[in-house]
């Protein structure tokens, strides 16, 4: 293969933005959950009842 | 929003709205993600491992147009995430909307991220082509503006501690600064430049061989489902956080 350190460069690059992104959102999101359930233990179950929180807004 | 000031929006107004509530977009962001994130991660890996080892290498450039499979999704995902946060700006400042400011903040990193890659992976790519890591091309400039909105956009939000002000003075610049999306779009034609042309238009038909091309409808597809899988990810993330500074807001408000 010509030109392999560019290529495995660019390659390696893309690897590493693209999995710290990822890992970052990631790991963001269930720190987030975990807090919000600490914060307020009805959370849980508030937070997923989306189809309640629907109706009362569309009531509202 | 109490029921009068719903009675009296504007029908388009309305139906954005109903999005606002941030329980209906968790519920509607936790379903869609799964949806983004294994058909975008399987589709990337695929185009990726099929444009290293299995598309021909080009005739004049020989292996180093592989490149392009990490750089054109970064270029595409890069304007188009900032076509995004634009177009969250404009319904951040005209409708108030107040998931729109939280999209354009979460869209900023990950859109400044493709940028740098896109620079990046062009440069990697330039070197052996050009001779240069870096010309001051119409294109390249342009997509350098660009990088250069997206952190501006990070630290205008920032630089505020009335996180609305933040808000405010960041959907102004995202709006001045979608003037360089077409600018980048056109550089290549509107300027003599070392860039070549776009190879893939939504009008004409694609100037690559398929046996090259399909492995880069994977990499751009794939891009873009995990590009959408990361913001969505970073926005219900940003949602809860929001909900959680209410909360305890109100603990210490009950407690003193």
């Amino acid at each position: 293969m010509t030109h392999l350190p560019y290529i495995a460069g660019a390659y390696g690059l893309f690897a590493l933005v693209a999995s710290w992104l990822g890992l970052d959102a990631r790991l963001r999101l269930h720190r987030t959950e975990r807090r919000l359930r600490a914060v307020d233990p009805r959370a849980r179950e508030r937070a997923t009842d989306f189809r309640a929180q629907d109706r009362a807004q569309d009531r509202a | 929003m109490d029921a009068g000031t719903l009675a009296t929006t504007p029908r388009s107004g309305r139906g954005l709205h109903r999005f606002a509530n941030p329980g209906r977009f968790l519920r509607l962001a936790s379903r869609v993600q799964p949806f983004l994130t294994w058909p975008g991660l399987a589709l990337l890996l695929i185009g990726l491992y099929a444009g290293l080892f299995i598309a021909p290498p080009d005739y004049q450039q020989h292996d180093a147009m592989r490149i392009m499979y990490v750089h054109v999704p970064a270029a595409i995902l890069a304007e188009t995430g900032y076509w995004a946060l634009a177009a969250a700006s404009l319904v951040s400042l005209v409708w108030r909307h107040p998931l729109a400011d939280l999209a354009a903040k979460e869209i900023g990193p990950v859109g400044a991220g493709c940028a740098l890659l896109c620079l990046a992976s062009g440069s990697l790519w330039g070197k052996p082509m050009w001779g240069a890591w870096w010309v001051w091309d119409a294109r390249l400039t342009s997509v350098l503006v660009l990088f250069f909105l997206y952190i501006g956009h990070i630290l205008v939000i920032r630089a505020f501690d009335d996180p609305e002000r933040g808000y405010r003075a960041a959907a102004i610049l995202a709006l001045i600064g979608a003037i360089d999306l077409p600018i980048i779009k056109y550089s290549v034609v509107w300027w003599n430049t070392l860039h070549q042309p776009a190879s893939l238009t939504l009008t004409g038909s694609p100037t690559i061989a398929w046996p090259m091309l399909w492995p880069l409808l994977l990499c751009i597809v794939g891009a873009s489902l995990c590009f959408g899988a990361v913001v969505t990810a970073r926005l219900r993330a940003a949602v809860m956080e929001r909900r959680i500074a209410t909360l305890l807001r109100a603990q210490a408000e009950q407690a003193g």
